[in-house]
């Protein structure tokens, strides 16, 4: 059970938190400009890293705000979290 | 019953305090502070249990949590049983009662037992291999298996007891109250650390607190003198709680651990009742210190399971802490210094020591002078080859080892005795350890698993760190605590250390035999039957992984998980396939570390706590008006409202017919409402829905759909245009949580640009929807100053309206195909709201409707319900509704995923109407639809979605999914049942009123 520090209210429990996958996959601009495989490679394709991975997370129950999350799978070790619209760290 | 072999008495046990108890049916008796097992040992009682497989005679093995063979049932003769309880933790109370497992008629006759002698026929993977052939028997043999399988018996009624939750939070948490644990918690809390101190048994000091070894000495006394001085403190600190008989069972990330904290199992009868019996602790640490011991190894050997087999710690602990004798004739055999103690402790207290059998070739402990001193014969590079007695031990083989230690050489000698302690060593208890992600290491020289690292947030103090010896104890935990908690100085820095020194080592995982190892059986896992040959035979087989060989013999695998045996069967796989055991690894120790209690798991949370549900502000009229309910989400919608004898049916279709022919009023409360606010409103619903929102005037409604990304539905509703930048969202019931966190999605992380502000308020109002040819003249009658004119008021508008000077928003929509108006109240005047109505509707038979008859109604007018006849595979081409997707706009949620090569694929499941011959006949929802009926293997073209007998058209009806179902107009098609077949006709999706006539008559 992780404890997270949302970056608007500090350092809460995980349940109150929802997982929202890999992060920083934007939503194309202009969709129907897209082939089948480059809209599919949008739609459907993540990378599952084992280690240091960038995730979405929402404080679901709590402000409802959507932040940035380093997140190391092979340990569960959060690096960093950040607000969206915020650089990621470099490593 | 004498208590024949309860020796001396002990502080420990309140003899003043006579306790009677059943065991197996008969009476018993021991003292205030026993455990079932010591007070069945004091009462000669060793045989408690048949194993698992074999049903082969066992007793007490240990004195704690690990304890493999001494499983009990409680309460064995009532309907709240409970299995599995380990003799070893049972504190006995007045009134107490258990029995053996695993055996019929009884644990001295057992018929099961033939097992053991047909033991060659059930080797590991028997089941695996033997019921394999034919296939189709498969369903015959499970039947006996099922019933010969399993450990005790379930109870059948509800627990009565109470259970609870607690949320902890501590700036320490130490887990183990042994010497390392109570010196750390004792430590930290002196330094202004907010600590908790926890610890499975019901007294501090671990098995240092009844040391009676002279060579073991701090500051002059005693190490168990000093102790207990050190615990008396305990009291005067701040900042310290301290439960005991709390186990810890599980340890995630973060330092989050859960705790089960026993109350009132070792109360008597009288006592207990009415208070909580458990209490799951949630604690989340910011430090923990783990200080959870070690436990001791057993060897094995030939046979080495009988009654009266048992760890040398735990022969020592009975003697020392319960004064309690295991047997009158002892024999120790061991691989380490520590059964020496054992033995010692027996002979001070006058129980005779027959011998100690040592594998080691000699060892220099001072213990030893002590040993030969008091006349006891050490056979030194000997092994037990075999052992005797069926119900109790009544002596062993021993031979000679060879120097390598894998055979035994010489002339057998017989030895007598009725207890054997067994020494093989000890295992830190790293369980929590690993269970918290950090990373074990191999010390080849010692052969045990240790932690790999400190942290920040957590240590390893003791013997669970690898520290065995008490000089190296307390050294290693000064040095630890001052560098995890920051500070200067302990308050046991500088006490003087005395204590013997283990120099000799020997460590054979299976000990050899003079027999071959098919004639023998060397247990390693004792409760799941499990054997080196078993092991030997998966290794044969060509088992190599840890959790292969674990799953393929079920080594490890029972309610002790393997404490006692996972390394030894490590061990003899490494010697085998010639493996370091640091490269094999080790099975997962996996959470609970002792089993758990369903009621401890979930708290209170049983009965109507079992889950959260909702109700609507008009909840109350609809229990008076004896309305049955459904489970809608969270919700808890009125389903139908029977009428005295009424069947479920007969309701549903008077409700159904009234909404039609006069009126009908139905609870929508629960639809999910979403205000948005914002200069780009209009915009955002462009991007959320499919179809077209800019337009859209003020004071008007518009039905939207919204899709995935993928392009498949995801939820609709009906949004009214309240002002020029603000609009009221409705959602599905049980979607609303999940559109207002795709929408939040959205907005936060893909157009932050826009200027839209989102706020749930599904709880704010209450939606009583009137409905039916006579609603207008109902509403007209609660508001005669509104203008209900078709102009003025026409469909998909609305007004704000004040009804009692209540503010209320009516919006004119329909669900039904009737002509229906929407009164949307602040919730708390719901109920009056709704009051109103039915008196204003009296006079036209108003008749309140629950969900099936609002099912029922919208499927006459073929509307879908998202999740009932979409399923996430579903477009809205595939629903035939393509005339809410804009073709103008160029871009909203799912558009691009419309025009992928598998969504425009023309034969793709589609909705569609069925139709049944026989109108009487009403399909089942999820029945299958084929074109064939004599045709093997015949396709599945889709299923019944939605169905329902119609009363306003007199036959069934039905909604579908078919594949190409959009080209089969009229086909016939069937629908096949258990007994029958069913012919149907695909037929239009809306089967009343095409025209929409009805909406405004």
């Amino acid at each position: 059970m992780f404890l997270i520090n949302c970056p608007y209210c500090g350092e809460r429990d995980q349940q109150e938190f929802k997982a929202g996958g890999e992060a920083h996959i934007e939503r194309p601009k202009q969709p129907t400009e897209l082939s089948d495989d480059e809209w599919a490679e949008y739609l459907f394709m993540r990378k599952n890293i084992k280690g240091v991975q960038f995730e979405r997370w929402n404080h679901a129950h709590g402000c409802r705000k959507w932040f940035n999350m380093v997140r190391d799978t092979s340990n569960d070790e959060i690096k960093a979290i950040y607000k969206i619209g915020e650089k990621p760290p470099t490593q | 019953m004498t208590q024949n072999l309860r020796v001396k008495s002990s502080e420990f046990i309140d003899e003043t305090n006579r306790i009677s108890f059943k065991f197996d049916g008969k009476t018993y008796y021991g003292f205030k502070g026993d455990t079932l097992a010591s007070a069945l040992i004091a009462n000669n009682v060793h045989l408690v249990g048949r194993s698992f497989k074999y049903h082969r005679p066992r007793g007490i093995m240990t004195s704690g949590s690990e304890e493999p063979n001494a499983i009990v049932q409680l309460n064995p003769n009532s309907n709240i049983t409970e299995p599995n309880a380990r003799a070893t933790e049972i504190e006995i109370y007045e009134g107490l009662e258990a029995s053996s497992q695993n055996c019929w008629p009884s644990v001295n006759f057992d018929i099961g037992g033939i097992n053991n002698f047909l033991a060659p026929l059930f080797p590991a993977g028997f089941y695996y291999k033997t019921f394999m052939w034919p296939k189709s028997f498969w369903e015959k043999y499970e039947f006996f298996i099922r019933h010969s399988a399993g450990l005790g018996k379930s109870p059948t009624t509800k627990d009565p007891d109470i259970y609870d939750h607690r949320n902890i939070y501590c700036d320490v948490l130490v887990v183990g109250a042994g010497i390392s644990g109570i010196l750390a918690a004792k430590n930290a809390a002196k330094n202004n650390f907010k600590t908790l101190l926890l610890d499975e048994k019901n007294e501090l000091g671990g098995s240092t607190i009844y040391e009676t070894n002279e060579y073991n000495k701090i500051n002059n006394n005693l190490a168990s003198e000093w102790l207990k001085k050190e615990i008396n403190e305990l009291k005067n600190i701040k900042n310290l709680e301290i439960k005991t008989r709390t186990s810890v069972a599980a340890y995630h990330q973060y330092n989050y651990l859960l705790a089960r904290e026993n109350l009132t199992d070792h109360l008597d009868k009288k006592d207990k009742k009415n208070k909580i019996r458990q209490r799951l602790l949630k604690i989340r640490a910011k430090k923990v210190i783990l200080a959870t011991g070690a436990l001791e190894r057993p060897l094995i050997f030939n046979n080495n399971d009988r009654p009266g087999i048992m760890l040398s710690s735990a022969i020592k602990k009975y003697s020392n802490f319960y004064g309690v004798a295991c047997g009158t004739k002892n024999i120790f055999f061991t691989n380490n210094d520590s059964a020496y103690e054992s033995a010692l402790s027996l002979y001070n207290k006058g129980i005779k020591v027959e011998a100690i059998i040592d594998i080691r070739e000699n060892s220099d402990a001072k213990i030893i002078k002590k040993i030969n001193d008091a006349g006891i014969k050490i056979y030194w590079s000997h092994t037990i080859v075999d052992t005797r007695g069926y119900k109790r031990l009544s002596g062993v083989s021993i031979m000679k080892l060879s120097n390598d230690g894998t055979s035994v050489t010489g002339s057998k000698i017989s030895i007598s005795g009725d207890c054997l302690g067994i020494a093989g060593g000890w295992t830190p208890a790293i369980h929590l350890y690993t269970q918290s992600g950090s990373k074990l290491t191999f010390d080849e020289d010692r052969k045990i698993f240790i932690p790999k690292t400190d942290t920040k947030e957590q240590i390893s103090v003791g013997s669970c760190g690898g520290d065995f010896e008490l000089d190296e104890i307390i050294t290693n935990l000064n040095y630890k605590l001052k560098n995890f908690l920051n500070i200067n100085k302990t308050d046991f820095e500088g006490i003087t250390l005395e204590n013997d020194h283990e120099t000799s080592k020997r460590n054979i995982w299976l000990l050899p035999s003079d027999q071959t190892i098919g004639k023998t059986k060397p247990f390693v896992d004792y409760q799941n039957d499990a054997t080196a040959k078993d092991i030997k035979l998966a290794l044969r087989e060509g088992f190599r992984s840890i959790e292969h060989v674990k799953r393929y013999t079920t080594t490890g695998m029972g309610t002790d998980q393997g404490k006692l045996g996972n390394m030894h069967a490590l061990g003899i796989i490494a010697d085998i396939a010639g493996v370091k055991m640091g490269e094999l690894g080790t099975t997962t120790f996996r959470p609970p570390y002792t089993p758990l209690t369903f009621g401890t798991i979930v708290g209170r949370n049983v009965g109507e706590f079992f889950e959260t549900f909702r109700r609507t502000p008009i909840n109350d009229w609809h229990i008076k008006n004896k309305a049955e309910f459904e489970n809608v989400g969270q919700w808890k919608r009125s389903w139908y409202y029977p009428k005295e004898d009424e069947t479920m049916h007969q309701a549903v279709q008077r409700e159904s017919k009234a909404a039609r022919e006069s009126a009908g009023i139905l609870d929508a409360s629960t639809l999910g409402k979403i205000d948005i606010q914002g200069s780009d409103a209009s915009e955002f619903l462009n991007r959320v829905y499919t179809n077209a929102w800019s337009k859209l005037a003020i004071g008007k409604c518009r039905y939207g759909l919204m899709l995935n990304e993928d392009g498949m539905v995801y939820d609709d509703g009906v949004t009214t245009r309240l002002g020029e930048n603000h609009y009221i969202m409705t959602t599905t019931t049980g979607g609303a949580a999940n559109v207002l966190g795709k929408l939040e999605d959205y907005l936060q992380t893909e157009w932050p640009e826009l200027d839209v502000y989102l706020t749930s308020v599904t709880d704010h109002f209450a939606t009583a929807s009137l409905c039916g040819p006579n609603s207008k003249k109902i509403l007209n009658k609660i508001i005669p100053d509104l203008d209900l004119s078709d102009v003025n008021f026409p469909h998909m508008s609305f007004k704000e309206v004040l009804i009692d000077k209540i503010k209320c928003r009516i919006m004119r929509i329909s669900f039904t195909g009737e002509l229906s108006y929407e009164i949307n109240s602040p919730a708390s005047y719901g109920e009056a709201i709704w009051q109103k109505c039915i008196e204003a509707g009296k006079e036209f038979n108003i008749t309140p409707y629950g969900t099936e008859t609002m099912h029922l109604l919208r499927a006459e007018k073929g509307f879908i319900i998202v999740g009932q006849d979409t399923d996430g595979t579903m477009t809205p081409i595939d629903l035939q509704m393509d005339w809410i997707v804009s073709k103008k706009k160029y871009d909203f949620i799912g558009k691009r995923s419309l025009y992928r090569s598998d969504t425009m694929k023309e034969d793709r499941k589609q909705l569609v109407g069925l139709l049944t011959e026989d109108p009487n006949i009403v399909l089942e929802e999820g029945a299958q639809i084929v074109s064939e009926l004599n045709q093997k293997p015949v396709e599945m073209l889709g299923h019944v979605t939605s169905s329902y007998f119609s009363p306003n058209l007199n036959k069934s009806i039905a909604l579908a999914v078919v594949k190409d179902g959009k080209n089969m107009m009229g086909r016939k098609l069937f629908v096949p049942m258990e007994n029958k077949s069913i012919s149907v006709t695909v037929a239009n999706t809306v089967f009343y009123d095409e025209k929409n006539e009805r909406l405004n008559a």
